[in-house]
């Protein structure tokens, strides 16, 4: 099978997971709940060997240019982790292994019914929008050995804030009765802010798709400020329906056997876990800077975007270990932190310039 | 905060650096304001921001604007007064907190542990009650086995009627690991002042067969002084295949001290060369802005020689080696290609992608051979008659490589700073002071055993660990019965 055939059996395979652990909820049969499971772990077995075919693809394609490396400085080389396609396969790929991980270790199904169909629609998004899916030689400021260790550290803290994200948005839905309460308000503008990230970058990719320049850099497209009005509109457009629609969740969510303490406990631990993993990824990223244009800091959108990121985290963390905040005034700290996060990850490359142009749109 | 009638200035000034209140608003200034240094493109002149600064406020406000911006500091905002301010405060936040909460710390790490009475070991997040039928020696020998296999330092007590108890402790050193992650923020903090202070960042655009022994600071433009000399001998793109996109931007390097060649270095972007403390990376490169005439470096393989190099200027005639001909780029073009519908051949672009000479050949003044363009990319285009083969490699001395130099005695604190970060964060979040209280007590010809444990971090897991201890216990203590 082509790594794009597994790409889309991935993409189904999480399609029906989730139809599967909505079923579990509603009917609370531990079968349904084994076959969401299994359809989920057959998911990410297939989008495992969809990156592993096409890591192999781009190994060979690699040895076609460069016959004479050594196989592991071409494996580390030709991994896939180069644009923005294979930068949100992956970030996709890192949110499933947790989430099987937190299905595991907590031994309980909710959370799947919510982050199996941001995974399948996702990579539909993905597999449907303009994006360039060309296995692509290698930049020579990416050769690097810090390439690996600096974006698989990143992606797994992002996809454990991912968790931390989802977990803290239940939260305050079920501590939400009524719309004009700020904190429906206020979610409905962050789940509407992810919700934009993603329609606007589709958007961008497949109306204004990057350009290569001479020099063989691929150059953003640059769409008219109309697109952005329209986008802005979108925005606001988005904010009123999910404040419309929002608190309609919450009767799904009577299904579900969460208590908001626990719901607590997972967005604390999964930014435990989130929290040093950004850390790292921002010295691993320092590191790499240093050694490949002399300085570990420049203050570039994208770093300081990470820092920022990593300050509201850092707030998160000191406010509820050292002040006892909890419940709501936390699950809006967390909600700030992935926003963060996402404009670290898409928002910087969408709207901001910076030396990190090979990630993004 | 509390402020009490007698306190003292000091009292109440250290108290204000050493509160947690101060730490999330400082944290939450921080993330507010570098958001504006993103948006505003730093240090870029005037005329980008004013356009940013037009889409927001309009055109006839932007210059205003700008001023306003410029005055406070927001162009080159990271380095501004108030933003160093919000650092300073930040590390002294920082520095005060840690030596407020050290000494209780510090208390808690080094106190040894002390036996419990009954009624508080009842009292512990975590109890287990059970009984084994073995005698309470046993049991306490037992006891002691499992604690230390599992790495818990241990002592015993004897109490009344019989009863002992066994206690250990794991992990207490892993309280102290949030204050190394402050501290190694410090450190870097450090670094970088050392680095500003005493370093230098500078750029350097070299020429192919140039030296240089000073470059130039970014920003003020400063000659700086090297106290040695850095020559580019070769600088040459890769491309992948034959396409347009770079696979490697390569220099090679010579440092001279006083006229002596002391190292040379192939030098690439992810490779620089350092030499006394001073590291050069490849960052650009680029044509010579004044044209001047380089040197065409050609492979010639003939009858009459193996792979000789040969250095041609234009227009000016050289033998091709074991032959008696007489060759003459005519002309060149940095980037030649055909175009698809004309066929006519034209230059793309003025950056080196497809270098391409055109040659003319001569034996005896009379034309021989094909006269045509060779290009680099395609070496077969050098096959001439006669088993002649001329390869084009280089057109040498049309390009500068654009180096970034930079000399920083305080990036070795950095990497201390993120190294021992790393590390604390590991032990702050997945470490924890973990302790056990085992009270065995003889009840006939059974051994009644309470026990109680607490972590001060992650009780969930180490539940399940106690858990696994206690089936340990039971399971050695009847086991060594039978």
């Amino acid at each position: 099978m082509s790594s794009s055939d597994l790409f889309n059996l991935s993409t189904f395979a999480y399609i029906a997971a989730m139809i599967a652990y909505l079923s579990y909820l509603v009917f609370r049969k531990n079968g349904i709940g084994l076959v969401a499971t299994g359809i989920t772990i057959l998911g990410f077995l297939a989008q495992t060997a969809a990156i592993v075919v096409r890591w192999q693809e781009s190994y060979i394609q690699w040895m076609r240019f460069s016959p004479d490396t050594s196989f592991l400085l071409a494996v580390s080389r030709s991994a896939p982790l180069r644009n923005l396609y294979e930068s949100l396969v992956f970030f996709i790929w890192s949110m499933i292994i947790i989430y099987l991980i937190i299905e595991f270790v907590y031994k309980n199904r909710s959370l799947g019914a919510f982050v199996t169909p941001i995974a399948g629609l996702a990579l539909a998004f993905i597999e449907m929008s303009g994006m360039s899916k060309d296995i692509s030689p290698l930049v020579p400021a990416l050769q690097s050995n810090w390439l690996i260790a600096h974006v698989l550290i990143s992606f797994f803290g992002y996809g454990a804030f991912a968790v931390s994200y989802a977990t803290a948005n239940m939260h305050l839905i079920l501590e939400t009765d009524d719309k004009k309460s700020p904190s429906h308000i206020f979610w409905a503008f962050t789940f509407a802010a992810f919700l934009w990230c993603l329609l606007i970058m589709m958007a961008k990719m497949s109306m204004y798709p990057p350009v290569i320049s001479p020099d063989g850099r691929e150059v953003p497209g640059t769409p008219p400020a109309s697109f952005w009005f329209a986008g802005a509109a979108v925005y606001f457009v988005l904010v009123g329906l999910v404040y419309r629609f929002g608190l309609s969740l919450k009767k799904v969510f009577r299904f579900f056997a969460l208590s908001t303490d626990v719901l607590d406990d997972i967005t604390y631990k999964a930014i435990a876990v989130g929290f040093p993993l950004l850390s790292l990824g921002i010295i691993t990223g320092a590191i790499w800077a240093d050694s490949a244009w002399g300085t570990y800091w420049s203050w570039d959108p994208k770093e300081t975007w990470s820092l920022i990121t990593w300050f509201v985290y850092a707030l998160y963390l000191h406010s509820r270990l050292m002040r006892g905040w909890k419940g709501r005034k936390t699950a809006v700290l967390s909600l700030i932190g992935f926003i963060s996060v996402i404009f670290t990850y898409l928002g910087v490359n969408l709207l901001l310039s910076g030396l990190h142009s090979y990630g993004g749109g | 905060m509390t402020t009490q009638k007698n306190q003292s200035l000091p009292d109440r000034i250290w108290k204000f650096f050493a509160s947690v209140t101060l730490a999330i608003i400082l944290i939450a200034a921080l993330a507010l304001t570098s958001i504006v240094g993103t948006i505003i493109e730093q240090n870029a002149g005037y005329e980008k921001n004013i356009k940013v600064l037009s889409t927001f406020v309009g055109e006839s406000l932007a210059p205003a604007a700008y001023k306003l911006f410029d005055a406070l500091g927001f162009m080159n905002m990271y380095h501004s007064w108030w933003f160093l301010t919000l650092l300073s405060l930040f590390a002294l936040n920082l520095t005060i907190c840690s030596i407020d909460r050290l000494p209780r710390i510090w208390k808690l790490v080094t106190d040894p542990m002390i036996p419990l009475k009954e009624n508080v070991l009842r009292n512990l997040g975590i109890r287990k009650e059970f009984a084994v039928s073995a005698p309470a020696e046993q049991v306490q020998e037992v006891t002691q086995k499992v604690l230390k296999s599992h790495g818990f330092t241990s002592g015993t007590s004897q109490e009344d009627e019989g009863a002992s108890q066994v206690y250990g402790q794991k992990g207490s050193y892993s309280r102290l690991g949030v204050y190394v992650v402050h501290a190694s923020i410090l450190i870097i903090f450090v670094g970088a002042i050392i680095g500003g202070m005493f370093g230098f960042k500078g750029g350097l655009n070299l020429p192919e067969g140039e030296s240089s022994e000073v470059v130039y600071q970014y920003g003020s433009g400063n000659q700086i002084p090297l106290g040695f000399a850095v020559k580019c001998n070769w600088y040459e793109t890769e491309f992948y295949g034959g396409s347009d996109q770079p696979k490697l931007f390569k220099s090679e390097l010579s440092v001279f001290e006083n006229g002596q060649e002391v190292l040379r270095k192939w030098i690439r972007v992810n490779d620089p060369l350092v030499y006394k403390g001073v590291t050069f990376y490849q960052s650009s490169y680029g044509p010579i802005s004044s044209p001047r005439e380089g040197f065409f470096v050609f492979t010639a393989t003939t009858p009459g020689a193996t792979g000789e190099t040969v250095w041609a200027r234009k227009n000016q005639p050289f033998q091709i080696p074991g032959t008696d001909i007489q060759a003459t780029v005519v002309d060149f073009s940095p980037a030649l290609t055909t175009n698809r519908q004309s066929g006519q051949l034209f230059t793309y672009t003025s950056s080196m992608n497809n270098p391409a000479v055109k040659m003319q050949f001569t034996r005896n003044g009379e034309p021989v051979l094909k006269p045509g363009w060779i290009w680099k990319r395609y070496p077969q285009t050098g096959k001439l008659a006669e088993g002649i083969t001329l390869e084009f490699n280089h057109y040498w001395g049309a390009q500068f490589t654009g180096l970034q130099v930079r000399k920083d005695p305080g990036v070795w604190l950095v990497y201390l700073g993120c190294t021992l970060m790393s590390i604390a964060l590991f032990v702050a979040f997945f470490m924890s002071h973990k302790k056990v209280w085992v009270r065995v007590v003889p009840d006939r010809k059974q051994t009644k055993i309470l026990l109680g444990a607490s972590a001060h971090k992650n009780r969930h897991s180490f539940e399940k660990a106690v858990d696994k201890m206690v089936s340990e216990m039971i399971g050695k203590s009847e086991g060594g019965n039978q």
